[in-house]
């Protein structure tokens, strides 16, 4: 209902045709880019990140004291194609009955009359972005700086980073280093960081070879923190498996239920792929939180080390803040190790 | 953590009468939390006088009390059942003071009662404001500059460094009661003495005047382990400054971004964690329209208005969870209802958007101000659901009532009004500020200076010219075009109606109708499963839309399907009764094999609309439109329409002529006892009399009429919409004036002139026919004479002072009329009674206001015999004479509000002005009576009080309250009187003391200063019968003295006969301890129940 914003510029949604659930879209518009703590504070990324945007309806008169423009000058600002008026409860529910599916999004001017043969037998050899390099499309290129002259220095691995995470972690003055997917190891020890961040990102885990070697032996020497995509490369280094869920988790809404605790939290999920819980047992790493849903694993914890990854978004944004409070058990354990 | 095992039986408080601020939502809320213990092997009791609701059924609570909730009697009924636990929350504010007042006479503690849920200490927390800043401070969370007086001089000093304008708001009141905007000294003093007199703890509060800013909800529920979530966020359409009950609303919230929405969610949690809340709260919040910054306003630490709206807007049931969690459980450990396998551990998804209007009804009430602000008044509310916000605004209008067929398209919209007076509107808005609006958009004000004048978020304001553009188009559109059905199609996405498309296209609704179905413009059925369709779901909860190409559900080809229609909006006359006759009849078509029983109602406050009571509900408008919508789209057995109340019983006709079944009585027999002439025709044949009466198109044709039938006259306008606008004329002047002020007497609006007879007995039957076997389910005497609306009256079952051989007459007209009208199903028929002479005066072939109180007081539920007759079957089974007598008496007794609407006259006539009703149960008429007006919030004066007595009206009249007066005297009663009337008691032989009057303040002693100063314990003030046709003499002296009494919260009777009836209740009360019976065990007293 909130956060079109912030949803449209996370990296995670790379590749993607988005759809909203909610019908009306662009209530307020969209904001400038304001910067805070060197990030913008309304978004994501630089970017809009999915290929396309459906909707059911578009707000043509927005009206917010902080919106710049309308949601539909911004995509047309940064050439991304949209359409509304369609019954999206109707694509909702295609969607969770065949899962993801690939699709055109096609624009055509006016008194243009589309070919709808053509257009489906094109939808044959579409390329399932699933298989191609996400993560190296959205990670940056080069190592990134943050600092807020903060004791503690963390490097974020990034496959696809959103600002919000960077920003908790400067927010409990801990300085980033954001460094490209594929960076080994060694390189990241050679920023003598007090942690590692482990991203969210886009796609299939398994397509992170590089990280997750990394992401292996930098488990053993450093307190660590994953999000999404990286718990799922955290459970793949520490021998644990992951698969492709057949009804994704793409809400802010979703529940995450502590085993140790009962304790249960709202949170922000987007995630196709999950970790498989039995694949756990014969790892060092144990589960932690789950989805009393569908019981499926949303946290992992190192048993012994300070290493543990969500599934879900603790930075939120867009949704619930309930969980920040995993950035603060971070920032802790970069004091206390 | 399971449910605590030493819980094994709970008391539940209910709110008692429907009044302005504390409506039906609480039977919505009471029902479900009955349900969710009783679920757990919990056994239940609940004590709520109001015998029109869901939740006093002996089928839904263990045991049902129909008593007062106030200390005194919940304590007696602990005694009697001795609970483990006790609920407050679910009986709105009504039972939050008195579980207050329990703690703190240590009534709970003496007998090991524990409050389940939010603590004594969390409900204090948030209802005293100073405290309350206090734990918001400590929690962090953003507060209004404020401090609490209870003194007008500590108010202004306050008032001094906060700055004006400030608000005054009063501690401890329902509905925002008293409250308001001081922008001076002079309107500080005025509100500050007021509130401080009406607050239980004499305590107002000044604080930061926040007008303007945008005003959203957030309901948010907290579990033992302390697990939160929101289930919903609403955003009001009108800014800070009108009550949210009287505001409209949306949900989800509209015009929030993302760090706005979960930045107030965030706080809200910590909010309701500091506070320490275990179920259900509602937080209220200021939001800067510029910024970011935000204020808590209040916290409700119980089911409110905005919870039950919330759960009907998600359909997350949240009095179901919040009950639940009072009993341990933890939220991960519930399910999701809807699923059937989801946790409730998550907040739901919407994929559609509600609106929610109120309904006001200030029009009735003489001298009620129409603007709306900080205090609330409206009676009623209703929700529409629509894909965007323009369909669900324009249902909403419809939904109202109100004559309105939308938004726009309304022939009063053309009527000129100056911009002047717009802006005006703007500023300073009444209940019509929604389609003034409209206009102002029309007269070319622009977006950005309504905005300024209004505060309405230009998000809105652009919707709503989206819809007065449409209107433009559709003026203009020729049907033949090719492209003109994309219009169509437009108009009816953003929530045109066949109607107003017609009008627009001065055509016929039907042929709207007909070329929607060749293009193919139909509507979907969209479901509301809490989760925007992401997992599959099971939830008969159903809307349609024109948004959307898809229906979500296949409908099944069985025959065995009945659509009851529900009763729609409540407003002053259709209330929760007809919610207990549309649950009853989807109960009853059940229990008769029905497969689907399928409710279509919009009212959020009500049991109709919750999850699990019907097969299906369409949460739909009652229009001719909609209803065949869902008729083309089930194909059910038949319609019921006379069950829910006026609005289904008019499409009644409308219905049947499209095509549809109508189950029960025909449409033309309905015609038959509807229209007057037809009616009066059928009544000289049986041989039954009837007053005089005769429809009339001119002004001078009614005084020419009124002269031959002699006055007075009872006057009925027929235009009139909403609420009857009926008049008594005591003479030919009054006559004139009331029909120049109606204005609009002509052939298309005549008014219907009858003769008024005076000092006569009204009494009605309520009754259920099948076509050959005839039932009276009760005979019911009026206390007050006629002249005093039905709805307002006081009824007795059985009739107390009617003869055997009257009730017998009314016996054989009864029947002879139901057969006559060949009823199947319920009726009402109301008589009066003149020197023993049975006269007819109205006849409704539907349920009747009265029917839960004739069912449960005589313990057969008539709605089932109602729904057997219905569907064709007999109901031979049943034979009970009306003169049948229980071993008890049962009294209703009506609950007014006019101390939430200011300035409004209390006095009684023949328009209905009680916002709702309650009845008791007792061993005779005394005890029932008693305990009834403790039920409707009348302090009984104690022995050795003070009474005032004025009587309007010449020597003779004023002499019948003689009797009256020298029977206080015997009760030792201090007797004040005004001027005149002080005469005509001495002359009498009563003693007594002048005060003096209201106009005149500073000759003492003065009536004024012993009101102010609770030196009168009640006030008897009978006007003068003629006064209240005479519209030009409003600010009489006896208007002021009824009116100041109702603001410094002293009883007042305006009613000789009602009088009478205290003075004998008051006479008896030591003979007669209250006594205190479940209604079960005055149920199973009759041999004759059928329950």
């Amino acid at each position: 209902m909130v956060g079109y914003p912030e949803a449209l510029t996370d990296p995670s949604y790379k590749g993607q045709v988005l759809t909203f659930t909610y019908p009306m879209v662009g209530n307020y518009g969209v904001p400038d880019k304001v910067m805070d703590l060197g990030l913008p504070l309304y978004f994501e990324s630089d970017h809009i990140q999915p290929q396309g945007l459906i909707i059911h309806e578009l707000c043509h008169e927005p009206f917010h004291w902080a919106s710049t423009r309308t949601l539909d000058k911004w995509l047309a600002d940064e050439g991304v194609p949209g359409i509304y008026g369609v019954d999206t409860r109707r694509l909702t529910k295609k969607l969770r009955t065949h899962g993801v599916m690939l699709g055109i999004l096609q624009a055509f001017e006016e008194n243009e009359e589309p070919d709808m043969a053509a257009l489906l037998n094109s939808s044959k050899s579409i390329v399932d972005p699933n298989l191609t390099d996400l993560v190296k499309e959205v990670s940056v290129k080069k190592p990134v700086t943050y600092n807020v002259d903060g004791k503690k220095t963390a490097v974020v691995i990034d496959c696809g980073v959103k600002f919000s995470i960077i920003r908790n972690l400067l927010k409990r003055g801990i300085n980033v280093v954001r460094v490209p997917y594929d960076t080994s190891a060694d390189e990241i020890l050679s920023y003598n960081p007090d942690g590692i961040f482990l991203s969210n990102g886009p796609g299939d885990p398994k397509k992170c070879p590089r990280t997750i070697e990394a992401a292996r032996e930098l488990s053993e020497k450093k307190p660590l923190m994953g999000i999404c995509l990286g718990a799922q490369i955290l459970a793949l280094a520490l021998g644990a498996d992951t698969y492709k869920l057949k009804f994704g988790h793409r809400a802010q809404n979703q529940p995450a239920l502590d085993l140790y605790n009962s304790r249960c939290y709202i949170t922000t999920q987007n995630h196709g792929y999950a970790i498989h819980m039995d694949s756990l047992k014969k790892t060092c790493l144990e589960p932690w939180f789950v989805n009393p849903n569908d019981k499926t694993a949303e946290g992992i914890r190192h048993k012994t080390r300070p290493v543990f990854a969500v599934q879900w978004h603790p930075e939120a944004s867009p949704g619930p803040y309930d969980t920040e409070l995993l950035f603060d058990k971070f920032a802790k354990t970069l004091e206390v190790n | 953590m399971p449910k605590f095992d030493w819980i094994k039986k709970v008391l539940v408080l209910g709110s008692g009468a429907i009044k302005i601020g504390e409506a039906a939502e609480f039977d919505y809320s009471g029902s479900q939390c009955l349900k969710a213990l009783r679920e757990d092997g919990v056994e239940t009791v609940i004590i709520n006088p109001n015998i029109a609701t869901i939740q006093t059924d002996p089928r839904l609570s263990g045991k049902v009390y129909l008593l007062p909730v106030t200390p005194e009697f919940v304590e007696k009924v602990i005694v009697k059942e001795r609970p483990d636990g006790i609920l407050l929350g679910f009986g709105g504010q009504t039972a939050l003071n008195c579980g207050l007042e329990l703690e703190k006479k240590g009534i709970l503690q003496k007998y090991n009662v524990k409050v389940l849920g939010t603590p004594v200490k969390a409900i204090e927390d948030t209802g005293d404001r100073e405290r309350f800043r206090q734990a918001m401070e400590k929690a962090g969370v953003p507060f209004l500059k404020s401090q609490a007086a209870t003194s007008v001089k500590q108010a202004l000093d306050i008032a001094d460094q906060i700055g004006y304008p400030v608000m005054i708001r009063v501690a401890y009141t329902l509905g925002g009661k008293g409250a308001g905007v001081a922008r001076n000294m002079k309107e500080l003093k005025e509100i500050v003495t007021i509130g401080i007199a009406q607050s239980r703890i004499n305590q107002v509060l000044v604080e930061e005047y926040v007008g303007h800013w945008k005003e959203v909800e957030y309901e948010v529920v907290r579990d033992y382990n302390d697990n939160c979530l929101t289930v919903c966020n609403m955003e009001n359409f009108d800014p800070m400054g009108i009550h949210t009950g009287d505001s409209i609303v949306v949900a989800p919230s509209q015009t929030m971004t993302n760090r706005e929405y979960h930045g107030i969610r965030a706080i809200s949690i910590n909010a309701i964690r500091a506070l320490g809340i275990v179920g259900e709260c509602n937080i209220q919040w200021a939001l800067h329209p510029k910024s970011e910054e935000c204020r808590v306003i209040e916290v409700n630490s119980r089911m409110s208005r905005s919870s039950a709206l919330a759960s009907k807007v998600t359909g997350y049931p949240l009095a179901y969870i919040a009950t639940k969690l009072t009993l341990g459980y933890t939220l991960p450990e519930l399910i999701n209802k809807v699923t059937g396998t989801t946790t409730a551990c998550f907040e739901p998804a919407l994929d559609y958007i509600t609106v929610k209007i109120p309904r006001w009804d200030l029009q009735k009430f003489r001298n009620a101000d129409r603007h709306v602000g900080p205090q609330m008044r409206s009676v009623g509310e209703v929700m529409a659901i629509g894909r965007c916000f323009e369909e669900a605004l324009q249902k909403a209008v419809r939904m109202l009532d109100t004559g309105k067929i939308g938004l726009v398209c309304n022939p009063e919209d053309d009527e000129p009004e100056s911009e002047e007076s717009l802006r005006d509107e703007m500023a300073h808005p009444t209940d019509e500020r929604l389609y003034k609006i409209a206009k102002t958009l029309r007269i070319g004000l622009s977006v950005p200076e309504i905005y300024r004048l209004s505060g309405v978020d230009p998000f809105f304001l652009y919707k709503i010219q989206n819809i007065v553009n449409m209107e433009d188009k559709l003026k203009t559109l020729n049907l033949a075009d090719e492209d003109s059905a994309e219009v169509i199609r437009e108009a009816k996405r953003i929530g045109f109606s066949d109607e107003q498309i017609a009008i627009c296209q001065k055509t016929d609704e039907k042929n709207i109708r007909n070329y929607r179905k060749v293009s193919k413009i139909l509507p979907v059925v969209k479901q509301i499963d809490t989760l925007a369709a992401e997992w599959p779901a099971k939830t008969n909860y159903l809307y349609m839309t024109y948004g959307g190409d898809e229906d979500d559900i296949e409908f099944s080809n069985t025959n065995s399907k009945v659509i009851v229609l529900g009763a729609g909006v409540f407003r002053i006359g259709s209330s929760v009764e007809f919610d207990w006759c549309g649950v009853n009849t989807v109960w009853a078509l059940k229990k008769n094999g029905i497969k689907e029983a399928i409710m279509v109602n919009y009212n959020p406050e009500t049991v109709s609309t919750d999850y699990d009571i019907s097969d299906k509900l369409y949460f739909e408008e009652l229009t001719v439109e909609r209803v065949l919508d869902i008729y083309d789209k089930e194909c059910p057995m038949g319609v019921i329409t006379s069950v829910g109340g006026q609005i289904p019983n008019n499409l009644s006709i409308p219905l049947s002529e499209a095509g549809a079944t109508i189950l029960g009585t025909s449409a033309q027999d309905v015609d038959l006892a509807e229209d007057r002439s037809k009616f009066s025709t059928l009544l000289d044949q049986l041989g039954i009399s009837q007053p005089s009466w005769s429809k009339l198109q001119s002004i001078e044709e009614a005084k020419k009429f009124a002269a031959k039938i002699g006055y007075p006259v009872l006057v009925r306008p027929s235009y009139v919409l909403s609420g009857s606008a009926m008049r008594v004329a005591y003479n030919e002047v009054a006559l004139e004036n009331f029909l120049n002020l109606a204005a609009k007497v002509g052939r298309d609006h005549p008014v219907v002139i009858s003769k008024f007879i005076t000092r006569a007995k009204e009494v009605e039957v309520d009754g259920v026919s099948d076509g050959d076997n005839v039932f009276i389910g009760a005979i019911m005497e009026h206390v007050e004479n006629a002249g005093v609306h039905s709805g307002d009256a006081t009824m007795t079952i059985p009739p107390q002072a009617l003869k055997l051989e009257v009730q017998k007459d009314i016996e054989t007209a009864t029947i002879k009329i139901v057969k006559a009208l060949k009823i199947h199903g319920p009726y009402n028929i109301q008589y009066l009674v003149k020197d023993d002479v049975v006269n007819v005066i109205e006849c409704n072939l539907r349920a009747s206001r009265s029917m839960p109180f004739v069912s449960k007081t005589r313990g057969i539920n008539m709605i089932d015999l109602a729904t057997l007759a219905m569907l064709g079957k007999k109901i031979d089974g049943i034979k009970l004479s009306p003169m049948k007598v229980a071993p008890h008496v049962g009294v209703k007794v009506p609950q007014f509000s006019f101390m939430r609407l200011s300035g409004a006259d209390p006095v009684l006539g023949v328009e209905m002005l009680s916002t709702g009703e309650v009845a008791c149960i007792g061993a005779n008429f005394s005890d029932a009576f008693s305990k009834a007006l403790q039920s409707a919030e009348f302090a009984i004066p104690p022995k050795g009080g003070s009474v005032l007595i004025s009587v309007g009206g010449d020597d003779k009249r004023k002499a019948r309250v003689v009797p009256i007066a020298k029977a206080f005297e015997e009760m030792c009663f201090k007797i004040y009187a005004t001027g005149n009337t002080s005469k005509v008691l001495e002359a009498h032989g009563i003693q007594n003391t002048v005060l003096h009057k209201v106009k005149d303040p500073d000759v003492t002693p003065n009536i004024l200063d012993y009101l102010q100063e609770h030196k009168i314990d009640l006030v008897i003030n009978v006007p003068m019968a003629n006064r209240r046709s005479n519209m030009s003499d409003i600010i009489t002296d006896g208007y002021a003295i009824r009116r100041q009494a109702v603001e410094f919260n002293v009883p007042v009777i305006t009613n000789l006969q009602l009088a009478q009836a205290l003075v004998d209740v008051m006479r008896q009360k030591d003979q007669n301890g209250n006594s205190i019976r479940s209604l079960n065990e005055y149920m199973d007293e009759l041999p004759w129940k059928k329950w």
